[in-house]
């Protein structure tokens, strides 16, 4: 590792430990109803938006409601996702004409599985894409279904830890806030303020942002080339800021349009991480110990800055065979060193590593490097980031409830150790809580490992409807332990509700449409359905007085214990596949082992 | 076996290094209780550990039943291989026969458990011997009918000599009742109708006069009754702590399930991918499950917790339920009664403050004097005082020529009159009444000394000679030795203790504050401790109490723990969750200790089973794999022999480890009073740490031996 990588990681940590507590008291006043510098501004979009909905300010809900409401949003969203999708062609704002008859030869079409699996993808906040952005989509569908979407699937998320939130912090209540009031604020006055902001960063740096049609232009060979336009900046601040990750472009932030210096490239990593290390504050605010915040922000970072390290160390290694072959890899005046296969050339090893790392961390799933490229202990990291359950940061609302989950299983497995009904900020974890998080936890190990024995074993025969290839494993671009990393990780992508792909795998037939689509249903809602469970419970319990025999969880121990409960239960889920996956192929590599494309996706890989 | 449990094991024995003058919060019986491995206890143990195996009881604990499950899978394939002539059988019978010990060694925990409890209930049952009952007839008269006849409400008659028939009331006399059988207690009791002493307990004997008690309960319902069907085990309930330990490591096999179901294709992908190795068999695959499923918590659970009813028993303390021992470790708050809790029952001398130019000495001799024959403790505390300050000794009680006033109500003065001197000492006012009467005057200061004596929480009694009033001597409620230290071990657990008190605020702040309790109630009436303990409970505290009274009943039944006396009202029994059979107050310190050690030892051997499967893992995994990927032996950092030897010694351990935790779960972890988070720190280390690190030299010994007996 270098110097540089070393400061580079730490100082862009420390920047977003700097925002986390001024944001999230923000956020605290924003969700409990009071007055902010931002109300004069945008007051009146709430109050509009709260008239045209018939949304009672005051009306609470009882965690069930709550639930519904989140339920019946992200239905109307995946239907009307899903309607402007297929009907694109009709809709204005569409130059090239996708959708239509004289759409260009090289588009790919929305076909109804595709956009099935999109539709889900953008309403539960994973961004999976099966479907290249500037191949298949016109500006209205990407505006009006996926900008979109991305604000209020971030909402909706943030919504839900308010509510979980809510579950800690109020006494003896049946209610848990208002899902649409919630939705509402988290829209307004801290969702779209911000990637207002970091849109005009971006135009400033050279993100496009146009309605033009497609730029060919003649190259000095003389073929012709089309580069694609949009309205990429306001997309992009929001993909990262909602963490939702889906890329205007099918490169996404490895796009020069997208993300085209490194200073672009730090702002992205902060966006991605800024809304759920602001949620930890939020939570220390209004459960009244800031301690309570600063510990989980404390764990995610440590899970964090352990996975950088690793990942970038992993890269800059670089891989051994290459170096045997007399390839430089160290690092040196003008040249990142390193394995720099799949990454840009104007990030380098760190910036790469980095992002991918963060963008694993905090299921946003943008990707500036192709994580595929990666050595097996580089790929390793963001697909073990995921596999923790999203938890380090993880999406924004998404990542605060599961830590909170990790927190109530560590709480309750080990603080019986001092002698007490386990408790947690005031609040006894008793059968319900516990029932509710091992729910999570197996519905999330079940979509990963269920999908992906599925996708190892489905007898499917070359050129089925379902799987044109053949059997699903025959869609990894690679053989070995390389090709079952990547179904793995598609798997894992999917239920984390990350979006973003290893690469190497065709993910665009029926087989991988229908059955992410149901990974993300099931990572997205049968995660935090039974977090709004355990609130509603939380929520009618008694708070609990802090005495010196109460469990400590507002220091260094029990940041110790939570990190280790995410590691362990983690491992303990997945080591058996990582260990068939990415860890036996480091090995392999150290012994001179690849394992190289063995099969031509007709069309080509996508992504690639 | 594993060197951190022997050394985990060890330290369990080893004594609580207290600093010198603090007492264990855990007394000495509880330490060394019954020997752990009692031959007999181990024979019926082992015995009911088979009759355990009967699927439909074992479905009552999931992870157990898996293991089952998975043995008896195995011993089919077993027998199916034998059939068909297959090699590799030794291996797989092995395996099976491993996991069929995994279900009986947990059975095994769970049947000591219940053994131990059965010793204990066999011998209360003895105090239900077969005896016969006078009970007055319906139509009068008497009629002799068996004991376990009679039903609640009926009236039997005993007498000198007769053993009581059942649990009930005395409704009319007083008699002296020998209750040892039910509280070791040699000393007899008396027992009289009305007020708060006329519980009696089924099974204790009358020993003077006749009484008449009410019978309070159906026969196999009294308290005994109840307490043996809990400590076997039959009427156990699961507390709500348990249920939700249970979801959770229920979901946590349900999760290894899934794991150990898709790790089947994983590894067919990797065989065909590698070209190499074979897919693991079904008994590998259950040999892993087995292993990754908290068979050590699962197995020891319900010992966990029959045995923490069981050492609730052994301090003589009859629970209701193992809720309420759970509570007692919840307990925020103690509402413990000053006298004989925190004070002894007696005030002693400590002090002669003499009055008007007196010395001191003088009123020492005098008051030695007046208290020469009174024999209460209040009196013989001020001759021994006298004796120690001034080497008084006592002189002659038979003094032909002295004269003993005894005390009485209507003076309240006792004192002597001896060679033409009338000494007196008693309440200030009556004294002072008694030297006004005979022409004395009151020195100036008197007033001062006794109502500075009352300040501080004392008790000022005067001492005149004749019409000369002497002084004041100084007596005072004496804190229990060692009850300032245990009060504040509580506040280290962060358990805030109050004081109850039927003296006034004066009186009872001073107490208060030397025994260096956070609170006190003075002056409390039943209704006051009832509001107290609702206020407490309405800021999310839990509260426990004593209390022996009809009056009490009401605050009893409001707080989380009522420990109520034995030679209290029955229906302060009824209103209580536990009745301490020594009538001890003091007592509750005991409980909510128990009830925190049985928590830790849940929450420790929870951690530790889990921690555990890293280990296995390294040991399993490799195994597995290596005949696909020979590189993942760098995965084997154990160095274990074979695949085959390390599979089996994964398992061997896992059922030994059960075994190896019995007494741990039968005797509960060390615990010693200290803050939550250094608790936690060291429970973190000894069972967190613990339990990821000791597994690795246990299964590398076991594959040593496994070799080297060539097993495998």
């Amino acid at each position: 590792m270098t110097t540089t990588g070393v400061f580079e990681i730490l100082g862009f940590l420390g920047i977003v430990l700097a925002l986390a507590r001024p944001l999230g008291v923000f956020m605290a006043g924003v969700f409990e109803g009071e007055r902010t510098f931002l109300h004069p501004a945008l007051g009146w979009l709430e109050r509009l938006i709260y008239r045209l909905g018939g949304i009672r300010e005051d009306a609470e809900q009882r965690w069930t409601e709550y639930a519904f409401a989140l339920l019946a949003f992200a239905a109307v969203e995946f239907v009307l996702t899903y309607a402007l999708l297929r009907l694109q062609g009709l809709l204005p704002l569409n130059p090239e004409g996708f959708g239509t008859a004289h759409a260009p030869g090289w588009a790919a079409p929305m076909t109804p599985d595709l956009a099935f699996n999109t539709a889900i993808s953008f309403a539960s906040n994973t961004n999976w894409q099966a479907y290249s952005g500037e191949r298949t989509l016109g500006y209205f569908a990407q505006m009006a279904a996926l900008t979109t979407q991305n604000f209020t699937s971030a909402a909706a998320g943030m919504a839900v830890a308010i509510a979980v939130i809510r579950g800690f912090a109020r006494r003896e209540s049946k209610t848990i806030g208002n899902f649409w009031v919630d939705t509402t604020r988290a829209a307004v006055y801290v969702l779209l303020p911000l990637a207002l902001v970091a849109a005009l960063v971006f135009v400033s740096q050279g993100v496009v942002q146009n309605w033009d049609a497609y730029t060919r232009v003649r190259t000095v060979e003389g073929a012709t080339q089309v580069i694609a336009q949009g309205p990429v900046a306001s997309q992009e601040a929001i993909k990262e800021l909602g963490t939702n990750g889906g890329g205007f472009f099918n490169a996404n932030s490895a796009h020069p349009f997208e993300n085209p210096t490194p200073f672009t490239n730090l702002v992205q990593l902060v966006l991605m991480f800024l809304v759920s290390a602001g949620l930890t504050a939020t939570f220390g605010h209004m459960v009244r110990d800031p301690r309570q915040g600063w510990a989980l922000l404390a764990a995610m970072s440590l899970l964090f800055a352990v996975g950088a390290f690793v990942a970038t160390a992993a890269e800059q290694r670089g891989n051994p065979i290459l170096e045997r072959l007399g390839v430089e890899a160290a690092a040196g005046a003008g040249q990142p060193g390193g394995n720099m296969e799949g990454k840009e050339v104007r990030f380098g090893i760190v910036d790469s590593a980095l992002f991918a790392t963060v963008t694993t961390d905090a299921s946003c799933g943008a990707v500036n490097s192709m994580h595929d490229s990666y050595t097996p202990l580089g790929g390793l990291v963001p697909l073990f980031d995921i596999q923790t359950g999203e938890v380090i940061f993880g999406g924004v609302g998404a990542g605060l409830c599961g830590i909170l989950l990790f927190a109530i299983l560590a709480v309750f497995i080990a603080g019986l150790m001092v002698g007490r009904t386990p408790e947690y900020v005031g609040k006894r974890i008793e059968q319900k809580e516990v029932k509710m998080a091992m729910l999570a936890l197996i519905a999330t190990a079940f979509s990963i490992l269920v999908f992906t024995a599925l996708a190892t074993s489905a007898p499917l025969a070359k050129g089925s409807a379902w799987n044109a290839p053949g059997p699903p494993a025959a869609n990894a671009a690679n053989a070995g332990p390389h090709g079952f990393t990547e179904l793995l990780y598609a798997y894992s992508s999917a239920t984390g509700n990350n979006g973003s792909a290893f690469a190497g795998l065709d993910a665009d037939t029926p087989w991988y449409d229908v059955t992410t689509g149901v990974a993300m249903i099931i990572g997205r809602f049968l995660f935090l359905l039974p977090l709004l469970a355990a609130a509603g419970s939380l929520a009618a319990k008694k708070s609990i007085p802090v005495t010196a025999g109460t469990l400590p969880t507002g220091g260094g121990l029990f940041v110790a214990l939570l990190v280790g409960t995410i590691i362990i239960v983690g491992a303990l889920t997945f080591f058996p596949a990582l260990s068939l996956g990415p860890i036996v192929e480091q090995f392999l590599m150290n012994q001179g082992r690849l394992f190289s494309l063995v099969l031509a996706v007709p069309g080509g890989v996508p992504w690639l | 076996m594993a060197v951190t449990v022997a050394a985990a094991a060890r330290e369990e024995r080893r004594e609580t290094p207290a600093p010198p003058g603090t007492p264990a919060l855990l007394p000495e019986r509880l330490r060394r209780a019954r020997p752990l491995f009692d031959r007999a206890i181990v024979g019926r143990a082992a015995l009911s550990a088979f009759g355990k195996l009967n699927p439909a009881r074992l479905r009552k604990n999931p992870v157990i039943f898996v293991v089952e499950v998975g043995a008896a899978l195995t011993t089919v394939l077993v027998a199916r291989d034998a059939a068909a002539g297959r090699p590799g059988l030794a291996f797989g019978l092995q395996i099976g026969l491993w996991l069929w010990f995994t279900v009986l060694f947990a059975n095994f925990a769970e049947a000591m458990a219940e053994a131990r409890g059965k010793a204990q209930a066999d011998s209360l049952r003895q105090t239900k011997t077969r005896v016969m009952a006078t009970r007055e007839a319906k139509g009068g008269g008497t009629e002799s009918v068996p004991g376990s006849a009679l039903r609640a409400g009926d009236i039997v008659v005993c007498e000198a000599g007769d053993t009581i028939p059942g649990d009930g009331e005395v409704i009319e006399g007083v008699a002296s009742v020998d209750e040892s059988v039910v509280t070791g207690e040699s000393a007899p009791v008396i027992r009289e109708s009305g007020g708060d002493r006329s519980a009696v307990t089924g099974g204790t004997r009358v020993l003077s006069d006749r009484i008449r008690v009410r019978i309070t309960s159906n026969p196999g319902e009294t308290f005994l009754d109840r307490m043996i069907a809990l400590v076997e085990g039959a009427s156990r309930q699961k507390t709500p702590n348990e249920v939700a330990l249970n979801i959770l490591i229920a979901g946590l096999s349900l999760i290894f399930l899934l794991v150990v179901a898709t790790l089947d294709p994983f590894a067919a992908s990797a065989v065909a991918a590698a070209g190499a190795g074979r897919v693991p068999a079904v008994t590998v695959l259950v040999a892993l499950l087995v292993c990754l499923i908290p068979t050590t918590i699962g197995g020891l659970l319900s010992a966990i917790g029959i045995a923490g009813m069981d050492r609730v028993m052994q301090h003589n303390v009859l629970a209701m339920s193992g809720r309420a021992v759970e509570a007692a470790g919840d307990v925020h708050t103690l509402l413990l009664d000053k006298t004989g809790t925190i004070t002894l029952g007696n005030r002693h001398a400590v002090e002669f403050l003499p009055v008007g130019g007196v010395e001191e000495a003088e009123l020492a001799d005098a008051a030695q004097a007046a208290s020469l024959a009174d024999e209460t403790p209040e009196g013989r505390s001020i001759v021994v005082l006298a004796k120690q300050r001034f080497r008084l000794r006592g002189r002659e009680v038979a003094d032909p020529a002295a004269r003993f006033i005894p005390f009485s109500a209507q003076t309240r003065m006792s004192g002597v009159d001896l060679g033409g001197r009338q000494l007196r000492k008693g309440a200030s006012d009556a004294v002072v009444a008694f030297v006004r009467g005979r022409g004395g005057a009151v020195p100036a200061g008197f007033a001062e000394v006794v109502e500075r004596v009352a300040r501080t929480g004392g008790t000022p009694l005067a001492v005149a000679d004749g019409p000369r009033l002497l002084g004041v001597i100084h007596l005072k409620d004496v804190v229990k030795g060692g009850i300032k230290e245990r009060i504040a071990q509580l506040r280290l657990m962060g358990i805030r203790s109050v004081m109850i008190t039927g003296d006034n605020p004066l009186t009872a702040a001073a107490i208060a504050s030397e025994a260096g309790v956070d609170d006190f109630l003075a002056q409390a009436t039943p209704k006051d401790k009832l509001d107290y303990i609702r206020r407490e409970q309405a800021a999310g505290r839990l509260v426990a109490m004593t209390g022996d009274g009809t009056n009490d009943a009401p605050a009893l039944a409001q707080a989380d723990v009522g420990l109520a006396m034995n030679s209290g009202t029955v229906a302060a029994k009824e209103a209580g969750n536990m009745v301490d059979l020594d009538s001890n107050p003091t007592k509750l310190i005991e409980v909510v200790a128990i009830g925190k050690q049985l928590l830790i030892t849940r929450g420790a051997l929870t951690t530790f089973s889990i921690a555990n499967d890293v280990a296995k893992y390294f040991a399993i995994v490799p195994a597995m794999f290596m005949g696909s990927y020979p590189s993942l032996a760098a995965l084997n950092i154990m160095r274990l022999h074979t695949p085959q030897s390390a599979i089996l010694s994964a398992v061997v351990f896992n059922a030994l480890i059960i075994v190896a935790l019995v007494p741990l779960a039968l005797r509960g972890v060390k615990y010693r009073p200290q803050s939550a988070s250094a608790m936690l720190r060291r429970n973190l280390l000894v069972y967190g740490l613990g339990g990821l690190v000791a597994p690795f030299p246990g299964i590398w010994a076991i594959d040593r031996l496994l070799v080297w007996l060539h097993l495998v």
